[in-house]
């Protein structure tokens, strides 16, 4: 068959969901924000809630996720998001409300709101980006950087005894009565991509059900950061995050697994 | 049984030329053109486009959403 006869409206069966605006997003290439970005809305978009959501967007790469998801949206002081969205959704309860962070903003300066709106149970859905490095401002390292990880502030790599141990802050969290649901999840290839959305689904639905925290960890790539083009860089993040930060889900139910 | 034969448009323009695409695809279908785009990033297209099964596999990694999957049932 011609392939002119198959590239016509009535065959499409994916193309980019109109939750993502037509901006060209600011990221650089093969960075996983972008997937992240578009299997949220995705979601939203399935779900059939894109006029009931309301976003949080923090400080970092993704501080302009206002301009790429199509929902209305807030932009939060560094760290803060967790705050925002604690006041947004005790101000609209009906709404879907959600915050979408990287680790140097969810898991450094904000550390006390996301420990503190995950303790209250607050009703909100936490998408946390951990690429193990702050990105935006140049690839210093953050409290996820691994050991021997090389940053721009850790050149020879990260050194334990100077500079402390990796946090996992997504099971720090999951300890916490306030969390019902926590998973870990990564978008790098398709079948990480089709797991990560359902565990965001899942959490979108506890949100509805009015169960507590849900909070999806989404392990990412760096690529200008960690200085390897876009394909290496999964594979460094498969052969050096996921042992540390290993996939799955953490707690379900309000109960931790195994 | 029908078979199913699949064709992808990549917005050439919109591509990074980042390659997450081509070893998400189970068949090998995409390479990166030795031409750049208008942004001087060499994009994706479909070199072995008979090999497409429109799985979507690719369109699903696509950081930037620049990939369309379309798909049609073969009967003979
Ligand atoms: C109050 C304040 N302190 C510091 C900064 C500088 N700053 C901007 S982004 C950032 C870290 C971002 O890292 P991360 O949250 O991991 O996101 P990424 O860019 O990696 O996606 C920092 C420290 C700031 N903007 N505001
Ligand atoms: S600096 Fe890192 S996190 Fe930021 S857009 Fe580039 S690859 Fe993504
Ligand atoms: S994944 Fe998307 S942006 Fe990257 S090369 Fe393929 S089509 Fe281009
Ligand atoms: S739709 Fe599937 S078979 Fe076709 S190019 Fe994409 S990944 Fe390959």
């Amino acid at each position: 068959m011609d392939i002119k006869d198959i590239i016509k409206e009535e065959n499409l069966v994916y193309s980019k969901t109109k939750l993502m605006t037509d901006n060209v997003l600011s990221y650089c290439p093969g960075c996983g924000h972008g997937t992240a970005h578009r299997i949220v809305m995705e979601i939203i978009d399935e779900m059939g809630l894109q006029s009931n959501t309301i976003g949080i967007a923090p400080v970092g790469c993704s501080v302009l996720a206002y301009d790429f998801m199509n929902i209305d949206m807030i932009q939060a002081a560094h760290g803060r998001a967790p705050a925002v969205a604690t006041g947004v959704k005790r101000t609209w309860p009906d709404k879907t409300v959600f915050t979408y962070q990287g680790d140097g903003d969810l898991a450094a300066i904000g550390t006390a709101e996301t420990i503190h709106a995950c303790n209250r149970g607050e009703n909100i859905t936490i998408i946390f980006i951990n690429n193990g490095i702050y990105g935006m401002t140049g690839g210093q390292m953050a409290p996820t950087t691994l050991e021997g990880m090389k940053t721009s502030t850790s050149p020879h790599g990260r050194d334990l005894k100077k500079m402390g141990n990796p946090l996992k802050i997504t099971e720090l969290i999951a300890q916490l009565p306030g969390t019902y649901y926590v998973s870990r999840q990564a978008v790098h290839t398709p079948a990480a991509v089709r797991k990560a959305k359902k565990a965001i689904r899942k959490a979108f639905e506890i949100q509805q059900e009015n169960k507590g925290l849900t909070f999806v960890e989404v392990v990412s790539n760096c690529n200008s950061g960690w200085k390897l083009p876009p394909v290496k860089s999964n594979q460094w993040m498969v052969e050096n995050m996921f042992p540390f930060y290993q996939l799955g889900d953490i707690k379900v139910d309000g109960e931790l697994v195994k | 049984m029908a078979r199913v034969q699949g064709a992808i448009v990549v917005d050439r323009e919109r591509c990074k030329g980042c390659e997450v695409c081509v070893p998400a695809c189970p068949t090998q279908v995409i390479e990166l053109a030795n031409e750049v785009n208008g942004k001087g990033y060499h994009y994706a297209y479909m070199a072995n486009p008979d090999a497409c099964t429109g799985c979507s596999n690719c369109a699903i990694v696509c950081p930037d959403g620049v990939i369309s999957v379309y798909r049609v049932k073969k009967t003979a």
